[in-house]
């Protein structure tokens, strides 16, 4: 079911389209940004296309784990359910600006919210 | 303890030590420069031992399928064997055909280099002043234009390789230098994209080849290019951009400085400042970005926030050396 979601909303072309425009949002709101604030800007662009693969339903190899121990460290810094939200809110209307369908949206937010305790730490 | 062998010794490796550190730090002579795995000058081949794949990160997949890596970036989990570079991994002789003043710091170095095949407007060379101390200088010479591989060379306090190549060089001499590296260059992808160059201090070096390159090329949309410096003897090369923007309709030269009154046509502010006043919107831009390191990091992000895409922007690979 979730190949299909990937494959609907088209990809990893779709995938590199979204990068582009979601990581511009999250970098410019003030509310999340100081968590994307690494300097290495293609490293940073590289984490956002592995969640948005995931988030899409794409081929990913996250484990709950993963998702614990790769935001730890920002969990510590503050990283809460208002600054999940946002992000999931980001993603949505990237989506939309790109056209995807509002029950595929759906799916996506779905995907993440599916990871919302690991991601929390909690 | 995992050992690295050089040339029939064994050097051994510490607890978070790259195979650079364990050399150097047990007197191997092995060239290195930027210490980050850019530059390539840390080139060398295991023959013994398996080395982990972040260390073959850019490298070409033939030098990779013959065992190279970047010493600078490889820690191995085991004993290494290593041997120095061969010919095949692209070290050439060149020799300089001219060295000509720019402004107070920057002379320009010609080089003819016959073994050196095709290079992209916009690349770098590592050029070697001794056995273990080289550094990467981008070119400012574009192919089927310039008779000759020409750098912009600063001089830096206390730079070795700048200071010898401003004092010792001489026309004449030979040099050892490396391949053409490097991926910011011009691409003729699509001749109508509006082309945005911003570049400090010797920062102009790979973007005079990539504005030319891309006029050969045939470009049609507007180049806009920006140089800036601190102050008016900082710019160089105004007349031939003057020149190039006269000849040119489609480009636009503004000269900047940064810390005093403008004259004439100069612009006072900051590369980016001036940019992204003058064009707010740059969805679909192609942007270059070369000079010092911040310059380059804070720009890119703010272009990007403006709206260019992050795969289309380049920025050239100058690194303050660590070495």
């Amino acid at each position: 079911m979730s190949q299909a979601l990937f494959e609907k909303i088209g990809g990893e072309p779709a995938v590199n389209a979204a990068v582009d425009i979601f990581y511009r949002k999250v970098l410019a709101d003030d509310r999340v940004n100081g968590f994307f604030d690494d300097v290495d800007m293609d490293r940073q662009a590289a984490k956002q296309k592995a969640f948005l693969t995931m988030a899409f339903g794409g081929p990913n190899h996250y484990t709950g784990a993963d998702m614990r121990r790769g935001h730890a460290h920002l969990v510590a810094r503050g990283l809460n359910d208002r600054h999940f939200d946002i992000i999931v809110e980001h993603l949505a209307a990237t989506l939309r600006e790109l056209n995807v369908a509002e029950a595929s949206i759906d799916q996506v937010a779905a995907i993440c919210e599916s990871t919302r305790k690991d991601v929390l730490g909690r | 303890m995992p050992e690295i062998l050089l040339d029939g010794k064994g050097y051994a490796l510490a607890d978070g030590e790259t195979v650079l550190d364990a050399l150097t730090r047990g007197g191997a002579a092995v060239p290195s420069s930027c210490r980050s795995g850019v530059c390539q000058t840390c080139l060398m081949r295991a023959v013994e031992g398996s080395i982990p794949a972040e260390s073959q990160k850019g490298l070409k997949g033939t030098l990779q399928a013959r065992g190279y890596f970047l010493a600078c970036q490889c820690m191995p989990g085991g004993t290494l064997r290593v041997e120095r570079p061969g010919a095949e991994a692209g070290r050439l002789s060149a020799t300089v055909r001219a060295i000509t003043p720019l402004n107070r710091d920057i002379v320009s170095v010609a080089l003819e280099c016959s073994d050196m095949g095709d290079y992209r407007a916009g690349q770098f060379i590592n050029v070697f002043k001794d056995g273990t101390v080289s550094r990467s200088y981008s070119l400012a010479s574009a192919p089927g234009i310039d008779p000759h591989l020409t750098l912009h060379v600063r001089k830096v306090a206390e730079g070795r390789v700048s200071g010898w190549i401003h004092e010792t060089l001489r026309v004449g001499d030979t040099v050892a230098i490396s391949q053409p590296l490097g991926e910011c260059f011009y691409l003729p992808s699509d001749p109508e994209q509006p082309l945005l160059l911003l570049g400090t201090g010797s920062g102009l070096a790979p973007l005079y080849g990539i504005i030319r390159d891309a006029l050969r090329h045939g470009h049609r949309g507007p180049i806009h290019l920006y140089h800036g410096s601190r102050h008016k003897d900082g710019l160089y090369l105004t007349d031939e951009l003057h020149a190039l923007a006269r000849e040119h309709a489609s480009v636009q030269y503004h000269p900047c400085v940064s810390r005093e009154e403008p004259s004439g046509d100069l612009r006072r502010g900051r590369v980016v400042d001036l940019a992204l006043g003058d064009l707010t919107a740059l969805a679909g831009w192609r942007v270059f970005l070369c000079g010092h390191p911040d310059m380059v990091q804070s720009a890119r992000k703010r272009l990007y926030l403006a709206g260019a895409s992050l795969k289309d922007m380049y920025a050239d690979a100058f690194i303050r050396s660590a070495a």
